[in-house]
């Protein structure tokens, strides 16, 4: 039922695992499988995040596309990584199965909150 | 690469000396049963000792037998069809809330059709309770449906002392004992049930071929319309070949049971008691009333369908209790209802064992589970690191 991309990046995911200090941090549950993931970013002074992070408890479509995720936002700018949407995501994943996709906002949402997060600090 | 088949609670695959018994019907044997000429009179005795054959396990006899398209027919017919006979004589049905989705689903259809419908809760082994049942009869009841042994979980249910009471009660009892046949008793009397629902296909016959044992006597409203077939209780040209594999699959799994069920257990057992030994693990289901080949776990911050791929991967196929890979996102009913949280619902994964199931094969499983629940683990936002606990 998954493409190749999503079984490739499930048995290899990228970027897993918590972070010292992050920029910024985000957690996002599902309220449909009640699924969690978290994702921290490293933004540098020009606003590039240079690293990112994830943990994801949840089915093998969140694994894959938080990892995927990860891989797209990696290098660009927080604005950049902001138009970065699930759909972007699950198309790069090679498409996922039409009960799947609400999985893949997952990882979306809670780089999002990850990069409010980020910007609320800057705020202060 | 390993290629181990741990679903057989989903299908088994075909016994060649099942095959074997059905190939002249799929050539040469071709006539309908229920045609005049010879070509259809030296098949509808092959159908006829094939009916024997069966009814001779169920302890039964042959006119109580429905050849039917598989168990979810089965038990369709035998809720759907009953009741409605009874109509005139009350509307309520007493079931369980681990039962199959065939039973289910037809009680909420029934419920549309005005029919009361009471779901008996489980402990927390997914056992029901026979005092319940005895306490939920009611004058307008007409029919108690309970399955034997669970397909989720494996709990085999007290059947004989639940018709014991439905028998005192002087109301039916349906079991669906699809996934029990060359593992537990069948004979009707012994079980003291009404109606009994087989399915080929979960023991080592042909996928579509499925039996309902109806009880001299008992009326039942046939939901096909058409040809006469099955006394009129269910219309259409019977599956010849499905049949014949059937009724010798049955005969297969009763000859072996004893032994198989013996093989089954040990392994199952070394199974479960492996698979415990890792932290936050827990079985679902009794852990000694159960069917001979199930082990169904719940592995503590990952889900279910995320382990399932993992072990796909390595060779091993099993399924998973959380429907997350169904598309519906709710974990299963059945183990919601013995009472297990949500999340840890989720985390639950079912190996079914068959009868070429090998020790090797197990010792494999053992290698490979742990490694792989620890990966998803420490992969997982909810796991605090070895040790921690909850
Ligand atoms: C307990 C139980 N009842 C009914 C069925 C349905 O049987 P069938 O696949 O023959 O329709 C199954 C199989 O999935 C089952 O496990
Ligand atoms: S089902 Fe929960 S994230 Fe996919």
């Amino acid at each position: 039922m998954y493409s190749e991309k999503v079984m490739e990046h499930f048995n290899n995911p990228r970027n897993v695992g918590d972070m010292e200090d992050p920029s910024g941090a985000g957690e996002i549950g599902n309220v449909r499988c009640g699924d969690v993931t978290k994702v921290f970013i490293k933004v540098n002074g020009e606003g590039i995040i240079e690293d990112v992070r994830f943990r994801t408890f949840g089915c093998g479509a969140a694994i894959a596309s938080s990892s995927m995720l990860t891989e797209m936002v990696k290098g660009k700018t927080v604005e950049e990584a902001l138009k970065v949407s699930n759909l972007d995501v699950a198309d790069e994943l090679g498409g996922l199965p039409k009960q799947k996709m609400h999985c893949s906002n997952l990882a979306a949402d809670a780089l999002r909150a990850a990069i409010e997060d980020y910007m609320k600090k800057q705020e202060k | 690469m390993e290629r181990i088949y741990l679903d057989h609670g989903a299908t088994t695959p075909l016994d060649p000396r099942v095959l074997e018994a059905m190939i002249p019907f799929l050539k040469e044997d071709f006539g309908n049963p229920s045609s005049l000429h010879f070509f259809g009179r030296e098949v509808k005795k092959q159908l006829e000792e094939a009916r024997e054959k069966v009814a001779g396990i169920l302890g039964a006899e042959p006119e109580e037998i429905i050849f039917t398209s598989g168990g979810t027919e089965a038990d369709n017919l035998a809720l759907g069809g009953v009741v409605r006979a009874l109509r005139e004589k009350g509307k309520h049905i007493i079931t369980t809330a681990v039962e199959h989705h065939a039973v289910l689903d037809t009680c909420t259809a029934l419920k549309k059709e005005g029919f009361d419908i009471t779901i008996l809760p489980v402990d927390c082994y997914g056992m029901v309770e026979p005092q319940h049942v005895k306490e939920a009869i009611r004058e307008d009841t007409l029919l108690v449906s309970v399955i034997y042994g669970n397909n989720e979980v494996g709990t085999v249910q007290p059947l004989e002392e639940i018709g014991q009471i439905t028998r005192e009660k002087g109301v039916l009892l349906h079991t669906d004992a699809v996934q029990t046949v060359g593992n537990l008793p069948l004979e009707v009397e012994k079980l003291q049930v009404d109606l009994l629902a087989l399915s080929a296909h979960k023991f080592y016959g042909p996928k579509g071929a499925g039996i309902l044992y109806c009880r001299q006597g008992i009326e039942i409203d046939r939901m096909l319309y058409g040809g006469g077939q099955e006394r009129g209780r269910r219309a259409g040209t019977e599956n010849v070949p499905g049949i014949i594999g059937m009724a010798r699959a049955m005969e297969i799994a009763v000859e072996e049971k004893e032994e198989n069920t013996r093989r089954m257990e040990k392994l199952r057992d070394k199974l479960i008691e492996g698979l415990l030994s890792m932290e936050d693990v827990y079985l679902n289901g009794h852990p000694t009333r159960r069917l001979a080949g199930n082990v169904n776990a719940s592995f503590e911050y990952i889900e279910g369908e995320a382990l399932l791929l993992s072990l796909d991967y390595k060779g091993i196929a099993a399924s998973s209790g959380s429907a997350c890979s169904s598309g519906s996102m709710e974990p299963s009913h059945v183990l919601l209802a013995m009472g297990i949280p949500e999340q840890t619902a989720h985390g639950s994964v079912r190996f079914t064992l068959g009868r070429h199931t090998t020790e090797e094969e197990i010792d494999y499983v053992l290698e490979v589970v742990p490694e792989a629940v620890q990966k998803l683990r420490d992969m997982s936002s909810i796991y605090q690191g070895k040790g921690e606990g909850k």
